[in-house]
């Protein structure tokens, strides 16, 4: 039972990350119709420059503040400088546009910090709490807790409020939207600036449990488009969902198969799910409401 | 008042009684090869290697130089590319007809670069970590660092002496964790080593409590090894104390020797053990350690001349470098084939990486004692007495 548990919460905690990353996946996939490579990449700035900002002197939550903000700036000059001058563009060429940005973040990161590995001290401690057997670090239930905040923030966000509404409107035929007075080129920029936010956020949260550095970003960007395929691209439950789900996986095929082939098994029950269902678990109903 | 004509004149007559000695002089030099991953991924065991092959060969040369001549040092940037290794070798060899070369930062790049040197006859002293590059022997190469396989004997040789015999291993996946796991696994019985848990993890992995976990329940684990490299270590040291496994020894490998890796593991790196080059350790060494005055020359030569902390693999060209002058001062002479019979003849030699008794079956050189069993104590290492 204790051991359950150990990798229950092991794979939640490592899964809600992978849920940020593939929620800030799904808003700009639903505005733009782009899968942004560079996602990976807002995460690490949420943490690279949340370590240098304190580092500085700056107390934490001022330099969480700072990282986010850096983000979503980076984020919005991707959109202006990259994406929007090639509009016309097919979705192919708007995706190598995105990995060509992630390279040119991670190059830019390993000039201006380092290529050294940093650490956060934990928000709140890092004496393991004993939850039945397993010990589990507070950091934990920050980046649960962090991550639903986001997610309903997110959703509060999207099917509540007038600019929530015109990005979900944008979503669903842009040249409609633009017909009915909805400036896409602002949404555009509202889901960019917001999936930084939330990947800085996912990269602050993280940071104290699992280290940063300048290239932490490629490995999440995957493991975070893998969940948000598995959930189906485009639906925020789905992403969510599919990064739980991608946690538990690793957890659990670590815990109980074989450590060697966990990121294997993982990738090969997310194989049979696209195999049976193409658009993901939650793909579907996207679609049909849409 | 000097005219442009006379200007003209004395610059023309300056340059030709200049340029005579300085072709003279080029016929008085020694060349030195070497390629290096300066660059790119590998850039940290090459960057602290180029500077100090520049370094010392200023210094050499600025005593005078070997046998009465100057070296002449010919450095190549490969990036990390072995392609680029290769390319750069065979232009080492052919274009500037190098006497020999201490380089290949990377086990890929000396793998790429050994047949050039073979087929040239051409000392090739290596500063890549695998025993491939010594296993076989071959002829014309040698190399510096200590092996993954050393690191093993050193830490079982550690687990004997406090009669735990049952260990679990947890190691990364990467190219360092997989090749020494290997060895662990090759040699554990030679030191009556059971291996009960054999655990894995991604070298980007951001969370190995579920290996760990799993070993923690295995029935009779005595003590647990981590083979790895980079920041997984740190992680799972961290994740070591998270579940309270501080009661059973830990030992992590050369791989994480810098004091970044206590820095990152922070509280929960105290109690762990790993075997390390004396370099690191060189201002804790007793007085009456050989090695002693090497390493605390190398590392303030370094310190002082980069501002930068010094790492083990400037060390090893360190180690590359002079056994090369000391080979080429006994033969006295520059032709590669008596160079390469004098390296082989290498003895007693006190490099950063150990003391250096070279022979024909053996083109490293260095034995157990090359590595010191280190302790984390109050975030710093500290060297274990033996025994204890």
């Amino acid at each position: 039972m204790a051991e359950f548990l150990q990798f229950l919460i092991s794979g939640l905690t490592v899964g809600a990350v992978y849920a940020l990353v593939a929620l800030g996946f799904t808003l700009i996939y639903n505005a733009s119709g782009v899968v942004n490579f560079a996602q990976g990449e807002f995460v690490m700035l949420g943490g690279m420059v949340t370590v240098f900002a304190s580092a500085a002197g700056v107390p934490l939550v001022l330099a969480a503040f700072i990282a986010v903000v850096v983000a979503i700036v980076i984020g919005l000059l991707l959109h202006r400088l990259a994406i929007e001058p090639a509009r016309g563009a097919s979705a192919v060429t708007l995706i190598i546009i995105t990995i060509g940005a992630s390279i040119l973040f991670r190059g830019i990161a390993a000039i201006i910090f380092d290529k050294q590995f940093h650490k956060l001290p934990g928000f709140t401690g890092e004496t393991p709490i004993n939850i039945l057997g397993a010990a589990v670090q507070p950091q934990s239930f920050w980046v649960l807790g962090g991550a639903a905040v986001v997610v309903v923030a997110l959703y509060v966000f999207l099917e509540h409020t007038i600019l929530g509404k015109a990005v979900l409107a944008t979503a669903a035929n842009r040249l409609a939207a633009r017909l009915v007075g909805i400036n896409t080129t602002t949404i555009m920029a509202i889901a960019f600036g917001g999936s930084a936010a939330i990947g800085a956020i996912a990269g602050i949260l993280v940071t104290p449990i699992t280290l940063t550095s300048y290239d932490v970003g490629t490995l999440l960007a995957l493991k975070g488009f893998a969940a948000a395929m598995l959930g189906g691209m485009g639906n925020p439950v789905g992403a969510v969902i599919g990064g739980l789900l991608l946690g538990l996986l690793e957890a659990f095929g670590a815990g109980y198969l074989s450590s060697t082939y966990k990121d294997a098994f993982a990738f090969l029950v997310i194989l049979i799910v696209l195999f049976v269902a193409p658009q993901g678990l939650f793909g579907r109903r996207v679609v049909e409401r849409v | 008042m000097v005219t442009k004509a006379k200007l003209k004149t004395s610059l023309v007559a300056g340059a030709i009684v200049l340029g005579v000695p300085q072709g003279a002089l080029a016929q008085d030099t020694i060349k030195i090869g070497s390629v290096l991953s300066a660059t790119g991924p590998a850039s940290f065991l090459g960057e602290p290697e180029d500077k100090t092959l520049r370094m010392y060969v200023d210094k050499i040369n600025a005593a005078g130089g070997v046998n009465g001549k100057k070296i002449e040092l010919v450095i190549y940037d490969d990036g990390g590319d072995a392609n680029k290794a290769r390319t750069f070798a065979t232009r080492l060899v052919e274009d500037d007809e190098v006497v020999a070369m201490v380089g290949g930062s990377t086990t890929g790049t000396t793998m790429a670069m050994i047949p050039v040197f073979e087929d040239a006859k051409v000392p090739f002293i290596s500063l890549a970590g695998a025993i491939e590059v010594i296993d076989p022997v071959r002829n014309f190469v040698f190399k510096t660092p200590h092996t993954d396989k050393m690191a093993c004997e050193k830490i079982f040789e550690d687990l004997k002496k406090r009669n735990l015999t049952k260990i679990g291993l947890v190691s990364g996946t990467d190219g360092f964790g997989a090749s020494m796991r290997a060895q662990c696994v090759k040699v554990a019985p030679n030191y009556g080593m059971q291996i009960v848990a054999d655990e894995n993890y991604g070298p980007r992995d951001s969370d190995m409590t579920a290996q760990l976990t799993k070993i923690k329940n295995t029935a009779g684990v005595q003590a647990v090894v981590n083979p790895g490299f980079g920041q997984g270590p740190a992680i799972v040291t961290r994740n070591y104390a998270q579940l309270g496994m501080n009661n059973i020894p830990f030992y992590q490998s050369h791989g994480v020797a810098s004091k970044s890796f206590i820095d990152l593991a922070g509280a929960a790196a105290e109690g762990v053990r790993l075997p390390a080059a004396a370099l690191l350790v060189g201002d804790k060494l007793p007085e009456s350690d050989p090695q002693k005055k090497v390493v605390t020359e190398y590392k303030q030569a370094y310190e002082s001349a980069t501002k930068q902390p010094v790492s083990t693999f400037g060390g090893h060209a360190y180690d590359g470098l002079f056994i090369l002058v000391e080979a080429m001062k006994r033969a006295n002479s520059t032709e590669s084939e008596k160079i390469r019979d004098e390296i082989e003849k290498t003895r007693g030699f006190v490099g950063t990486g150990g003391i250096v008794n070279m022979s024909a079956t053996d083109h490293l050189g260095l034995d157990l004692s090359a590595f010191r069993m280190l302790e984390i104590k109050g975030g710093d290492w500290n060297l274990v007495a033996s025994g204890s």
